[in-house]
């Protein structure tokens, strides 16, 4: 209820602003959670997480399996709502532009659609001019290098490139945050490299805030400015690294740097017992299953 | 404990594909049957007043294309398939998406659906009758009925059965409801509710044939019982033979509709 009452003073914000206020704006988090909790009748999914996100950050958000990342995200992306707490988006007054765009985890283009109605999606859903789709959708298509199978349809598709029309379509909508669902788990390890590093190529022409979800450690590192740890279920803040490695990164550089081992290494220290403790609840719940 | 023995396939100058193959044995396996019919039949092996000679089924059938008769009453028949798919499907498909994407008209069609569905619609046909009368009204009804089941049902499980991640994907992008219903339930259910609208034109089909037999004067089925009436086997045959092409040209024709209008979808 809270969360809907911040989105409607968001709705009443002056449309110029001062300079004073603008720089204040400049200053302010592009996202700002407080006490968020999130439960499913008796399951607590998420337990009082509060924290702000930069604009422009790339924010990555780790945790075991079960841990209501992925809940978090939905939230964010306006498909779940929050049992309390607040979420604050700032979006810039007067903009033109959706409040987020989602990179789903798993398969989420649409079969019956070719890859440039798929990108096009979310700017034909907000009546976006003919010229404006061409462009942003032939520039994305680009980015992703799926311009030559613009007209093909996704079953004709490998999962990788699959994953990259949905990140072009994101892109393409021009949303204020971007939020990623743990979007190369379904990858190999060499496409997910590549992935990777694409991403990164398009972020950096154009720093959007990123939330991303990831169980792993690598690819938090990889990407992100700082990451969130989260606790098994139900999911709390563990703890926050800042990544200070340098940008723009080259992902096959960044394993050389002695920074890199440092950062993977305190992550799982701070991970590992969540994971640990997360396994105990698997198997606390498989016997309890047994014996009900 | 038996020996085999593999022997090498000798080179061939000329060599089919196994498509090919398939096809030829799909055009050749009914033209063989009907010449063992008609050996069979000039040779009495079997009763010519039950099973009369392909040929000389042939022969009436170019005598009722001449006087016009057999083109008229397929003419007529076609005419209240294509009504009664039409009255019976679109309707059904409209319910059939609405019960999908809203539980509450789901839960209020639901059994009046599953009630009604086991009745078997050839019953219905005295009471199609009564309410229709002896004219046109009544057979188009019996295909409409036929019709109408299949593709509510499948309406409802096409658009039950779109993952619900594309259903998020729609509200991520903030689609309205119309465009919901255009861009993600429509196209994700067309495939099953395709599926349906076949199953449907082909009991469409079976109902037309007994609705005409009864109370009608003109059609494929009527001719059919005509037939039997003046014990002419031959024209009987023409019909069941003009019923058979119809349902063979109507698959053909929705196969190709399909691929038409449903381009993703990998063979």
């Amino acid at each position: 209820m809270s969360q809907t009452a911040t989105k409607n003073l968001r709705a009443v914000e002056p449309v110029s602003p001062t300079a004073a206020e603008s720089q204040r704006a400049a200053a302010r988090p592009a996202i700002r959670i407080h006490d968020l909790r999130k439960s499913f009748g008796q399951f607590v999914a998420i337990d009082g997480v509060s924290l702000d996100i930069g604009r422009g950050e790339f924010f990555m958000i780790v945790g075991p399996s079960g841990c209501g990342k992925t809940t978090l995200l939905r939230i964010l992306a306006g498909l779940e709502t929050a049992s309390s707490g607040t979420i604050e988006i700032d979006t810039p007054a007067g903009a033109d532009r959706p409040e987020n765009a989602m990179v789903f985890q798993g398969e989420s283009i649409f079969p019956w659609m070719t890859v440039w109605n798929n990108a096009a999606y979310g700017l034909r859903m907000r009546n976006a001019p003919a010229a404006v789709i061409k462009e942003r959708v032939g520039h994305y298509l680009d980015r992703t290098g799926l311009t030559r199978f613009a007209d093909y349809y996704p079953h004709q598709l490998s999962g990788g490139m699959k994953q990259r029309v949905s990140i072009a379509r994101a892109f393409a909508n021009d949303p204020e945050i971007l939020l990623m669902d743990e979007p190369f788990s379904a990858l190999d390890a060499q496409n997910k490299l590549l992935l990777q590093e694409e991403l990164l190529h398009i972020w950096d022409e154009q720093t959007k805030t990123v939330v991303f979800i990831t169980h792993s450690v690598d690819e938090a590192v990889y990407l992100g400015d700082r990451i969130m740890v989260m606790t098994a279920q139900p999911g709390r803040v563990k703890g926050f690294v800042r990544v200070p490695l340098p940008r723009p990164r080259a992902i096959i550089e960044l394993q050389k740097a002695p920074e890199f081992g440092e950062l993977i290494h305190r992550i799982w220290s701070e991970l590992r017992d969540e994971v640990q403790r997360a396994r105990e609840q698997e198997n606390q719940d498989a016997a309890q299953d047994k014996r009900g | 404990m038996s020996t085999q023995t593999i022997v090498a396939a000798p080179e061939q100058s000329f060599t089919l594909s196994v498509r090919a193959r398939e096809r030829l044995l799909g055009i050749a396996s009914p033209i063989v049957l009907l010449a063992v019919w008609e050996i069979a039949a000039r040779l009495h092996f079997i009763d010519t007043r039950f099973f009369p000679a392909p040929s000389s089924v042939i022969a009436v059938l170019i005598e009722m294309l001449r006087s016009g008769e057999l083109i008229t009453n397929t003419l007529v028949s076609l005419r209240r398939l294509a009504l009664g798919a039409l009255i019976g499907g679109v309707p059904a498909l409209i319910l059939g998406i609405a019960m999908g994407l809203n539980r509450w008209v789901r839960a209020v069609f639901d059994p009046l659906i599953a009630a009604t569905y086991p009745i078997p619609k050839s019953a219905i046909l005295p009471l199609a009758l009564l309410i229709f009368g002896l004219g046109e009204g009544s057979k188009i009804f019996m295909v409409a009925v036929g019709v109408f089941f299949p593709v509510v049902i499948n309406s409802t499980t096409g658009v039950l059965g779109i993952g619900s991640i594309y259903l998020d994907v729609g509200r991520n992008y903030k689609a309205n409801r119309w465009k919901t219903f255009w861009t993600i339930a429509l196209p994700g259910a067309l495939p099953v509710i395709m599926s349906g609208f076949k199953l449907g034109i082909g009991i469409g089909l079976i109902l037309i044939a007994i609705a005409e037999m009864i109370g009608a004067k003109s059609g494929l089925g009527y001719m059919i019982w005509t037939a039997w009436e003046t014990f002419s086997v031959e024209q009987m045959y023409v019909g069941l033979f003009m019923i058979a092409i119809i349902g063979f040209v109507l698959t053909v024709l929705l196969n190709e509709l399909e691929r038409f209008i449903i381009p993703w979808k990998s063979d």
